[in-house]
């Protein structure tokens, strides 16, 4: 069976340098995988290069046997990748329903209002602010909504950058409750994260990632196992 | 004396309602796209000389049409006409410049400017044209004032326009989606939403509105010459920053503001020649004490 996602020798540059150097993964249907990795070592640029919003030096995406790098950023989403973007990009000027509503903004069938309900039972919090306006949101509840905008673009591969930065720890166990949850709700997760233990906890299967290049790759198990892991890529401990 | 007030508040409601229309474009287009459309005055003008064209046209056959029919045409016309011209412009000025620094598109703007006038000019002629007259100016006495069918019609039409334009950003999808692309542009395709053909249908709006103004200005003010966008435009520009510029409700009360400045001007001083005197310090005094403009909000609450 072909992987949901499939990347081949993906380069990227940034002003002539480049920050991802020939990074070859796949993401196969109804896994989680997590790019892991220091700063800078280009995990989020591989996000945005999947979702589009960086240029493709060279190299192949593949999603459901299907070329992405000529396609652009919003019809990638409307054929089901759901990025949250780091930062989670909640668009205070909107409300939290109305930033729930333009997620299913490619979508003509008649069952966005039940999805948005499910949204709702998901993240009680959501409910109970669905007038506000989104930048009076705290850093946890605008990753609810964050996640909650993919879920309502009915994604089949969801890209999460960094969904723990800046929240209480009882938060983001929360968060990656949730992200399990949809999981296993059939939704295909690649997630990256800073925090190497939430995410080989959560995670099938890990890259770690150090300077633009896969250094290590393995099912999550094993790799969190390997004391030479945390010693060599992972900082300790 | 109460009267003659009055009398002013309605004439200045009247001119308010064109320069409100025209402001809503220039607000529009900052809102989205943080870029002062300079070209916007010469779109209206643009506007103004279609409404004519087709005014003429149908004046000119023998059918004898009724003036509403006429009316009605002559401003679908101009407004489907004008808003491909808005969108074309920023298909072809606009567009390619998107990742340019703001100022390049800025000057840009002014360039096409200067080409509609001067486009308009070398077909047309330097001679001001005569706008025929739809609506009955007949005036009706009402309580000591002066109200002409006309006058109210402007109000109205702007009037309903306005709404239409306030319900279509705050309560439609196509609004949601003009609010992200003004708040944080990047990330909107991550939503599904094609923000070059939102960002192309703002500026069909925009100019569509703009025509419709032409149309009105037409009528109330029967000459044209392809300048007349300038000084109109510079005043609808005004508006829209001492409304706050990116605002709709904001560009709607500075456009009226500016009619009644306009209209009381020669009221409280010797000629109406100060009035642009009068509405450049107010909007120099504004932006000292209030820089986001009246209604306008730093950062949020966009467009």
């Amino acid at each position: 069976m072909t992987p949901l996602l499939e990347v081949t020798d993906l380069w990227i540059a940034y002003d002539r340098i480049a920050a991802v150097r020939g990074v070859s993964f796949h993401v196969g249907a109804g896994e989680i995988v997590t790019l892991i990795g220091a700063n800078g070592s280009g995990k989020s640029t591989i996000l945005r290069a999947v979702s589009g919003l960086v240029p493709v030096s060279r190299g192949r995406i593949s999603f459901a046997g299907e070329d992405l790098v000529k396609l652009p950023s919003y019809l990638r989403s409307q054929g089901g990748i759901a990025h949250v973007p780091e930062g989670r990009g909640i668009f205070g000027n909107l409300t939290v329903q109305e930033n729930l509503r333009l997620a299913a903004y490619a979508r003509r069938d008649n069952e966005i209002y039940s999805d948005l309900k499910g949204v709702y039972h998901l993240f009680p919090r959501l409910g109970e602010r669905r007038l506000q306006w989104g930048n009076t949101l705290s850093g946890g509840e605008q990753q609810m909504l964050a996640v909650g905008r993919a879920l309502m673009s009915r994604a089949r591969l969801l890209l999460l950058d960094e969904p723990s930065m800046g929240l209480a720890p009882m938060l983001v166990r929360e968060i990656f409750r949730v992200i399990k949850r949809i999981n296993e709700q059939g939704a295909t997760i690649l997630l990256v994260e800073q925090n190497a233990h939430l995410a080989l906890e959560v995670a099938h299967r890990a890259y770690i990632l150090e300077t633009g290049e896969v250094a290590l790759s393995g099912p999550s198990a094993e790799l969190r196992h390997n004391p030479q892991v945390w010693e060599a890529y992972l900082g300790g401990t | 004396m109460l009267q003659l007030l009055a009398q002013n508040v309605l004439n200045a409601l009247q001119l308010g309602s064109v320069y409100a229309l025209i402001a809503l474009g220039y607000t529009m287009v900052y809102g989205i796209l943080t870029m002062i459309n300079f070209a916007h005055g010469d779109i209206f003008m643009v506007g103004c000389y279609l409404s004519l064209a087709a005014a003429a046209f149908l004046l000119g056959w023998q059918a004898n049409l009724p003036l509403p029919l006429v009316f009605t045409a002559a401003l679908l016309f101009s407004m489907v006409l004008t808003a491909l011209l808005g969108v074309t412009i920023e298909r072809l000025a606009y567009r390619p410049l998107r990742q340019a620094p703001r100022v390049s598109a800025v000057i840009t703007a002014l360039g096409v400017g200067l080409f509609l006038e001067n486009f308009t000019l070398a077909i047309l002629g330097p001679e001001p044209r005569q706008f025929p007259s739809l609506i009955a100016m007949t005036p009706w006495e009402v309580a000591g004032l002066t109200v002409t069918p006309l006058q109210i019609l402007i109000v109205l039409l702007a009037g309903a326009l306005m709404v239409l334009l306030d319900l279509l950003v705050r309560r439609t999808l196509l609004g949601m989606a003009m609010r992200a692309i003004s708040y944080n542009r990047p990330i909107v395709p991550l939503m599904g939403v094609p923000v070059d053909r939102v960002i192309s249908i703002t500026f069909a709006i925009g100019s569509a509105i703009a025509a419709a103004g032409g149309l009105l200005y037409g009528l109330a003010y029967p000459v044209l010459d392809p300048y007349m966008g300038i000084r109109i435009g510079w005043w609808a520009f005004i508006a829209a920053v001492v409304g706050g510029i990116g605002n709709i409700r904001g560009a709607m009360l500075g456009g009226y503001l500016l009619g009644i400045v306009e209209v009381f001007t020669p009221v409280f001083l010797p000629s109406s020649t100060y009035r642009d005197f009068v509405a450049f310090s107010l909007l120099l005094l504004l932006l000292v004490f209030k820089p986001t403009g009246l209604l306008g909000r730093p950062v949020f609450e966009r467009v």
